[in-house]
């Protein structure tokens, strides 16, 4: 199936409505970029993670993650002491050693992120260079005349450095440029250099975001159906096995939070497709008709791959919707994923959103969604927490998606909650979660409905 | 430059948190990035805190980083106050904040805000989270009660005639391990032998509560990592006697009875602790029906009121603000004569490994060897501060104290010493599951199921039955222990499965015949846990999927347990480990067991034959066996001796 000559028709009319963002700064209450690692570890399991910072990094991505069932994680921190911080010199010789050491122990590691912290940055420690230095000693003698093989575009099982020599990239985690979830945008930013090109000619679909497995095996199988193809996501589940880009790339987005990735993966000449994000029925299927559109799919053959899926799901949603119809929602800023879920459950299971916090709006990524988005929405990027806190008390909600550290104290005041880092760590993208994800909503309401004492 | 896989220790700023938490009218800024906040769900989750904890974070981003951050903090010390109205703000700086040399407490002392700013200055970069948890309630308390001390060498004023003698519990903290509960038994005990408690700090206590702290004859240093500083400076300052025993254990509590005794200076104090210890003694031999001791206090009514406001921790919804009051005029403690049962005879010389805060760790230790005759096989503390009297104690065991906060070494120096029941914090539960070996939690840092609902004390005589029956629970009991070797090789008592956990290479049995059916009580209490059945021997070293539904943050019971293939994915994952591992060794330097051998071996129960495994094996090599035989095993048994 060959590429539509004319591009996909960007949502121009959409881009334009102006949906007002309310912008509030003052204290937050959210993670670190930091926290990203916990489920990009999962993805690419031949990465490991290294944290250049101090205890209060370590302690926090030990309470984020909290999997303590690993005996040797495939994350550490890199404890900065009062020794590193009086002499940088001293601090990148002490990196080496500690890199060397892991390495040694641990010669699976095939891509090792350095990963920058707000300490790091402070001391403007720069971990790009330590990445580089650290390559070129890695490049063993027996390595270094071996050329690079270019990965295969299709099947990706090829390898793009050679065996044993483990490539070192560096990104930024630190609370001072990252919140939450765009620990994933800065990290998957830092592997764009290192995609191999597709040739001129070749054309493919590149899916960009974390996705459970189970979630891209289904995808996968629609794509397939459809004659989309090659289909890569990215990130890869191996880091060796890194997807090609190039003038034939159409790039579709399967999380809100991968602005800097996108921008690098376009300017490698990829191109964006606009479309809401795959949540929900409705979402997941203009998803998939985006694509179909960039491959110039005849609306009845599309038709006739999504309706049953799209039927099943309605069906499994039915159950959900009367439990969540006409219920009260406030979302506290947390992940990104709070106005495509926001879309989801009032156009979807008939939610009343009071007002829906962002840690930030990206106004060219949410293009698709704010088409969606009904009237009237209050989208608030940023805030105060203690001020959000009197908002929610006075609006007393139905129900509050929150972060952890908010979570029991609402509760113990008799609002229901939902924690917002399950909507992270749940796969909940794609027609067959779309249940599972109203399913998410409905728990703590049922819950509060039952308890009786 | 330390490489840290999991910490014991979060930062010092933590341990401020702790202690500001546990307070009622404190607020503490703490100037800090975004990302920093994570603080507020350890207290909200782990500990189920029906409230936030007392803190606000400056949020600084890179943007304010260019500015000034000065007018960040000035700013959100003023919203701070104004919305939260505390008796004394605390103002903190997280590791990157202390870079910044803002100067954060000198700017918020600049703006005349009507409450006492007190700034902590905690190093962040030299020191941890239990030193700063110290550090901040000797701050507090120094600040708040400098300007009232009492020219050097003024004697502690006298108690007026009638006045029963009063005490301060000092030490216990949020996120500490079992403090609620140590609080109510220890103030039950006191009161048992008339002793008023006069402030429990910083637990539930207010500045305006510190400031009374001189008015009590003597202190009580409950958490010597917590309050030993505080009550050192006390004794200095306002020549108040403190009591250093902590009353964990029959033995120590009986001690610490007789120091509080002394140091009440109160004759009917003496006599009547004197009689409680007596009758703690009196309870091993008069066994289960003990009668209840004569009434030691003076006055026995006054027991429930011990429970005093005070105590209950002033939270405003339901969990916190119950107090403990269950009316037991004296508790007799029914831990000795339990260890005395004949069924406790299987306990004697298990080989226990012990890890810890030096609080709970040197009292498991004497309980272990003392009390329940056990052998200490291992000894040691996560805080370098606390490494002397670990030391000492561990040579008293004739063992060499592992002071260490690398989670990595703790777990090999376990696996070398290959306990029965290790005794630990949370790290060492993990390592325990995955060694397939019993264990109990003993000390912070601790998870979300060692914060119980119910009443579960380690300290005094009532802790010490807490105690008896949480770490012998994960153990097998004496009878059954028999009852499994007469039934062994029964052929519907399928073994199997937890011989597989405990030695892989014993593993002959098929996969899916799960022994947790026939003896799942065994199964679940040893928690020598089934290897999954369903689980791709591939999968084992991984999480089985990607992401997955649960509590991220309070996993490591909750979430785990709560995943598909939770504890047995990591029994598994160390099956195989250990296999692996097993392998290389006797391909470098290999024994062969014949078959014969190999068939008496399964004859051996199977919860020892790993050790009798490796003894063997051992035995072995160092004569240069090559072929071990019946012949070898049982030389090697009579070598090793049981």
């Amino acid at each position: 199936m060959s590429l539509a000559s004319a591009p996909a028709p960007a949502a121009a009319e959409e881009l334009q409505r102006d949906f007002p963002v309310v912008c509030e700064g003052g204290q937050r209450q959210a993670f670190c970029g930091l926290a990203g690692i916990v489920w990009l570890h999962r993805k690419m399991q031949d990465a490991f993670f290294l944290v250049v910072g101090s205890r209060t990094c370590a302690h926090m991505l030990q309470s984020a993650a909290g999997v303590m069932i690993f005996a040797a994680p495939r994350f550490a921190t890199a404890i900065l002491e009062e020794r590193d911080l009086a002499g940088l010199a001293d601090a990148n010789a002490e990196l080496d050693r500690v890199v060397t050491r892991l390495l040694e122990r641990r010669p699976d590691i095939a891509t090792l992120f350095l990963v920058g912290t707000c300490p790091s940055e402070v001391i403007k420690l720069d971990l790009h260079k330590a990445a580089e230095r650290l390559n070129q000693a890695f490049l063993s003698p027996a390595n270094a005349n071996q050329p690079i093989q270019p990965i295969q575009s299709q099947g990706l099982p090829a390898v793009a450095t050679p065996a044993g020599r483990p490539r070192v990239l560096a990104y930024s985690g630190s609370g001072l440029e990252t919140t939450f979830t765009q620990g994933e945008d800065t990290c998957l930013e830092a592997l764009v250099p290192d995609l191999p090109t597709l040739p001129p000619g070749e054309t493919s679909l590149l899916v960009v975001g974390t996705l459970a497995d189970v979630v891209e095996d289904q995808f996968s199988r629609l794509f397939a159906e459809l004659g989309i193809g090659p289909v890569h996501f990215f990130p890869p589940r191996s880091s060796r096995a890194l997807p090609p880009i190039g003038e034939g790339t159409r790039l579709l987005l399967a999380q809100p939070f991968l602005g800097r990735t996108a921008r690098a993966i376009e300017a490698r000449g990829a191109q964006l497709l606009a479309a809401p994000f795959p949540i929900g029925i409705e979402g997941t299927r203009r998803w998939f008709d985006a694509a179909a559109r960039a491959w110039g799919l005849a609306a009845d053959r599309v038709e006739a791959v999504l309706a049953k899926p799209a039927a099943r799901a309605g069906q499994a949603l039915a159950r959900y919707q009367p439990l969540l119809a006409g219920k009260r929602l406030a979302f506290f800023p947390d992940s990104q994923l709070e106005a495509p879920i926001a879309r989801f459950l009032q156009r979807e299971c008939g939610m009343e959103i009071l007002v829906a916090g962002v840690p930030y709006f990206d106004r060219r990524l949410m293009a698709g969604e704010i088409a969606l988005l009904p009237e009237g929405i209050r989208l608030v990027e940023g805030g105060d927490v203690d001020r959000q806190l009197d908002a929610v008390r006075a609006a007393r909600p139905d129900l509050t998606v929150c972060g952890l550290g908010l979570a029991n104290p609402l509760e113990a005041e008799g609002l229901t909650t939902k924690w917002s880092i399950e909507l992270v760590f749940s796969p909940i993208q794609g027609f067959e979660q779309a249940a599972d994800l109203a399913e998410l909503f409905a728990r703590p309401l049922t819950r509060r409905a039952r308890l009786r004492f | 430059m330390e490489l840290a896989v999991w910490t014991y220790e979060g930062p010092t700023h933590m341990g401020a948190l702790r202690v500001a938490t546990a307070m009622r009218g404190v607020h503490c800024l703490l100037h800090a990035p975004q990302g920093d906040s994570y603080a507020d769900l350890l207290f909200t989750m782990i500990e189920r805190r029906p409230g936030r904890p007392p803190v606000s974070y400056t949020s600084f981003q890179q943007r304010d980083l260019g500015r000034s951050t000065a007018d960040l903090i000035k700013e959100a010390a003023r919203v701070a106050y104004e919305r939260f109205r505390p008796e004394v703000l605390m103002i903190g700086e997280s590791c990157t904040a202390e870079l910044l040399q803002d100067q954060a407490g000198s700017l918020v002392r600049g703006l005349g805000l009507p409450v006492p700013v007190l700034p902590l200055d905690l190093p962040s970069w030299s020191r941890k989270e239990t030193w700063g948890a110290g550090e901040t309630f000797h701050r507090l308390v120094r600040a708040l009660l400098k300007s009232r001390a009492p020219a050097p060498g003024t004697p502690h004023p006298a108690r007026a005639p009638g006045q029963p003698p009063r005490a301060n519990l000092l030490g216990p903290i949020a996120l500490g391990f079992r403090c609620r509960d140590d609080v109510t038994a220890v103030s039950r005990l006191l009161a048992a032998i008339g002793v008023e408690v006069h402030i429990v700090a910083p637990l539930g206590a207010r500045p305006s509560d510190l400031l009374r702290l001189p008015e009590a004859d003597f202190n009580l240093c409950l958490y010597p990592e917590i309050a030993e500083s505080t009550c050192a400076w006390l004794e200095r300052t306002f020549r108040q006697p403190w009591v250093r025993t902590v009353p964990i254990g029959i033995g120590a509590t009986r001690d610490f009875l007789a120091e509080v005794g002394r140091v009440a200076g109160d004759k009917a104090v003496a006599t009547a602790a004197a009689r409680l210890i007596a009758a703690a003694v009196s309870s091993t031999t008069a066994g289960l029906e003990a009668a209840p001791a004569e009434p030691a206090s003076k006055s026995p009514q006054a027991v429930p009121s011990v429970v005093s406001p005070q105590l209950a921790p002033s939270l405003a919804t339901a969990p916190f603000s119950e107090g403990q009051s269950l009316a037991i005029p004296v508790y007799q403690p029914r831990l000795p004569w339990y260890s005395q049962s004949v069924d406790a005879t299987y306990l004697t010389g298990k080989r226990v490994f012990i890890f810890g805060d030096a609080t709970h760790a040197l009292a498991a230790a004497r309980i272990i060897d003392q009390e329940l005759g056990m052998n200490v096989v291992g000894l040691g503390t996560y805080l370098r501060e606390q490494a002397r009297p670990v030391r000492e104690a561990a040579h008293q065991y004739g063992l060499e104290a592992l002071i260490t906060a690398d989670y990595l070494e703790v777990e090999a120096c376990i696996a070398a010493s290959h306990p029965e029941l290790v005794l630990g914090t949370q790290m060492e539960r993990h390592v325990a599951k995955r060694l397939g070996i019993p264990c109990a939690v003993i000390s912070a840092p601790a998870h979300v199921q060692d914060f119980p609902a119910r009443y579960a004390p380690q300290m005094g005589f009532e802790g010490a039955d807490v105690i008896f029956d949480t770490w012998i629970g994960p153990l097998m009991m004496g009878l059954e222990e028999h009852l499994l070797t007469m039934f062994r090789g029964d052929f519907e008592f399928g073994e199997s499965l937890p011989a597989a956990a405990q030695d892989p290479q014993a593993a002959t049995y098929p996969p899916g015949v799960s022994a947790s059916a026939t003896i799942p009580d065994l199964a679940a209490r040893s928690q020598i846990s089934t290897p999954g059945i369903n689980l791709a021997p591939g999968l084992a070293h991984e999480f089985p999927t990607a992401p997955s539904p649960g509590s991220p943050a309070i996993s490591s019971g909750t979430g785990q347990e709560g995943m598909t293939a939770g504890p047995s994915v990591a029994q598994h994952a160390l099956s195989s480990q250990t296999a692996n591992m097993a392998a290389n060794e006797s391909a470098a330097s290999a024994p062969v067991w014949d078959p014969l051998a190999e068939n008496e071996l399964k004859k051996i129960p199977f919860f020892v034959r790993g050790k009798a495994r490796r003894n063997t094996e051992c035995f072995a090599r160092e004569r240069g066996i090559a072929t071990i035989t019946v012949e070898t095993l049982y030389d090697a048994k009579a070598h090793f001796g049981r």
